[in-house]
């Protein structure tokens, strides 16, 4: 078991003990074991399946229907653009060449060295605040190619600043 | 007026507390259930989250008598492109939430329930979990909640990205760790919800006004707004105004004044071409229609489209209305959960026809079957999916159809220009 270790299944008891029912941690613990990894890989889905005495079929069906579960490793940064319709009306399709066109990459494709894996999503929820992006865990708004730029100068360098550009 | 929702200086506890916060929940406590219900009633509070259902009813509903558990989940899967509401007003009054729940939880005899929120708001559930630990400490949450006997516990729950959450059974499915595909109703949740066991689902905005109406009373909140749509609403506002941000007014507020009082009007040299009042799903009004309508649900009823979750969309006429309906049926088309054939057919179908409009080889027939595949879409599936792309497809045809000619003749939008402010 590489992925479902002791201290994960310690962390994955308290999770489960939320629920009347351990399979409904089930969302809750992908995400733990995304955020160890980076992704969810077919071996970490098998041995939670196992853990949690589901068949593997629920657990790939719940992986494969969320958009956020990583199938394959991401980049150090992922950056997912919304697209929907009010970012689309601020520029979202333009944020979108431009970062083409810098990281030298298509949408779902990751740069050589790692660092960036570039996604179009959909409504993040910000939509006041448009266009916006989502990097890991933050949401960058109000976006511009000054900012972007800056940005991406930051994650170069390591620098994941806190919401809010 | 004062705002009701969105205060300032009640983000944390102390705040909260000196703003009178938690006394809504001591009155409450004190009260029966049936009583606190029948005070919800009176205010005349419907859904926010889109469906407008009242909320009081809604409560009432759970069987009196039903052995086991009950649940009071909090819909906070804010997804329906042009909604930022929920989001705001978790980060600047999080207590009149986790309040409003702990009051809706003894009225409907739930001790436990759960808080569902869209996975990609961490910072949002972060501060969640700092609240609810901080009124817990208090002795507002868990176990006897001020010693009167009364339990309920409360926990935050993730989606991992899906739109479809957002409808209370495809919630309820994921909430218990399946795919988010809608059940069939009958029976609905108040009957058999999570776990099987009765359940109430509110959305955060709906639960967040409750301790006001506790403390103030239902006559109190029903004579702010108009008619049967009582109380405020929070407005979000997309688009190119001066202002965007999310606005809290009276129902029945008209565009007009939402737009020029509140967000300080267009930009420069932008004219209001249409404007979505209710969120994506909803259908879209021309400038015309728009711009002296009171949003409340049945004024924007009576207007042909709907309140929605009071995601107000502003388009202006540098926008292009085949395009931003090729957005839409690509988000719908991806959100899909694929259960339903009409549903999972049409929206690919939908994207399929606005593609080939857009890139040029359109023809006016397949405006024509835009229009059938999304009349055979409404009301043919298990959830309201198929409807929320089938409303904005056929309005924007219906009402812009000079644009899809344009196109079907080949006069298609100019490339899309890089990004400025």
């Amino acid at each position: 078991m590489a992925f479902v270790t002791e201290e994960f299944k310690a962390k994955a008891e308290k999770l489960c003990a939320k629920y009347p029912r351990r399979d409904a941690a089930l969302i809750p613990l992908l995400q733990e074991l995304q955020k160890e990894s980076g992704y969810v890989a077919e071996e970490a889905m098998d041995e939670l399946a196992r853990f949690l005495g589901l068949p593997y079929s629920r657990v790939k069906a719940v992986v494969t229907f969320y958009t956020m579960f990583n199938r394959e490793p991401a980049g150090k940064y992922h950056l997912q653009v919304c697209r929907n319709i009010s970012c689309h009306m601020a520029g979202a399709p333009g944020l979108l060449a431009l970062l083409r066109e810098k990281l030298g990459i298509a949408e779902g494709e990751t740069t050589k060295d790692g660092q960036f894996t570039l996604s179009a999503v959909e409504c993040l929820g910000a939509c006041g605040a448009a266009p916006v992006m989502q990097v890991n865990e933050e949401y960058f708004e109000r976006l511009d190619e000054a900012k972007l730029d800056a940005l991406l100068e930051d994650l170069r360098h390591g620098r994941l600043r806190a919401r809010g550009l | 007026m004062e705002n009701i929702l969105l205060r300032d200086k009640v983000a944390e506890l102390e705040g909260y507390f000196a703003a009178g916060g938690y006394r809504a929940l001591k009155k409450a406590l004190a009260m029966p259930p049936a009583a606190v219900i029948e005070e919800v009633k009176k205010s005349g509070l419907r859904g926010r989250g889109g469906a407008g259902f009242p909320a009081g009813l809604k409560w009432s509903f759970i069987p009196k008598d039903a052995p086991g558990p009950r649940y009071l989940v909090c819909n906070a899967d804010e997804g329906e492109p042009g909604t930022f509401k929920d989001r705001e007003l978790i980060l600047k009054n999080p207590h009149a939430l986790i309040e409003g729940m702990a009051i809706a939880g003894h009225a409907i005899g739930a001790a436990s329930g759960y808080i569902y929120i869209r996975g990609e708001f961490v910072a949002e559930t972060i501060k969640l979990e700092k609240t609810i630990a901080a009124a817990r400490a208090k002795g507002f949450l868990g176990r006897n909640i001020l010693g009167t006997g009364t339990d309920f516990e409360l926990h935050v729950h993730r989606g991992a990205g899906a739109y479809i959450c957002g409808e209370e059974t495809a919630l309820l499915e994921s909430l218990e760790g399946f795919k988010g595909q809608p059940r069939l109703k009958p029976p609905f949740p108040a009957v058999k919800g999570l776990f099987a066991s009765p359940t109430v689902i509110n959305n955060v905005e709906t639960l967040a006004a409750v301790p006001a109406i506790i403390e103030r009373g239902g006559d109190w909140y029903a004579a702010i707004g108009s008619g049967k749509s009582t109380g405020t609403k929070l407005f979000c506002v997309s688009g190119p105004v001066n202002e965007p941000g999310v606005y809290e007014l009276p129902l029945g507020v008209t565009f007009k004044e939402l737009l020029e009082k509140s967000c300080g009007g267009l930009k420069e040299g932008k004219r209001l071409k249409a404007v979505i009042p209710g969120g994506s799903s909803t259908p879209v009004l021309t400038a015309e229609e728009a711009w002296l309508v009171k949003l409340d649900y049945e004024s924007l009823a009576a207007a042909g489209s709907m309140l929605g979750s009071g995601a107000v969309i502003v388009i202006d006429d540098g926008q292009c209305m085949v395009k931003l309906l090729q957005v839409l049926a690509r988000f719908y088309h991806h959100e899909s959960c694929g259960q339903c054939t009409p549903c999972r057919e049409g929206c690919g179908w939908l994207e399929k026809l606005l593609n080939k409009l857009e890139s040029g080889r359109g023809t006016k027939k397949d405006i024509d079957t835009i229009v059938s595949v999304a009349e055979n879409m409404m009301g043919r599936t298990i959830c309201p999916l198929a409807d929320a792309m089938a409303m904005p497809a056929i309005s924007f045809v219906k009402k812009f159809r000079s644009e899809f000619e344009a196109h079907a003749a080949g006069h298609c939008c100019p490339p899309e220009a890089p990004v400025k402010h």
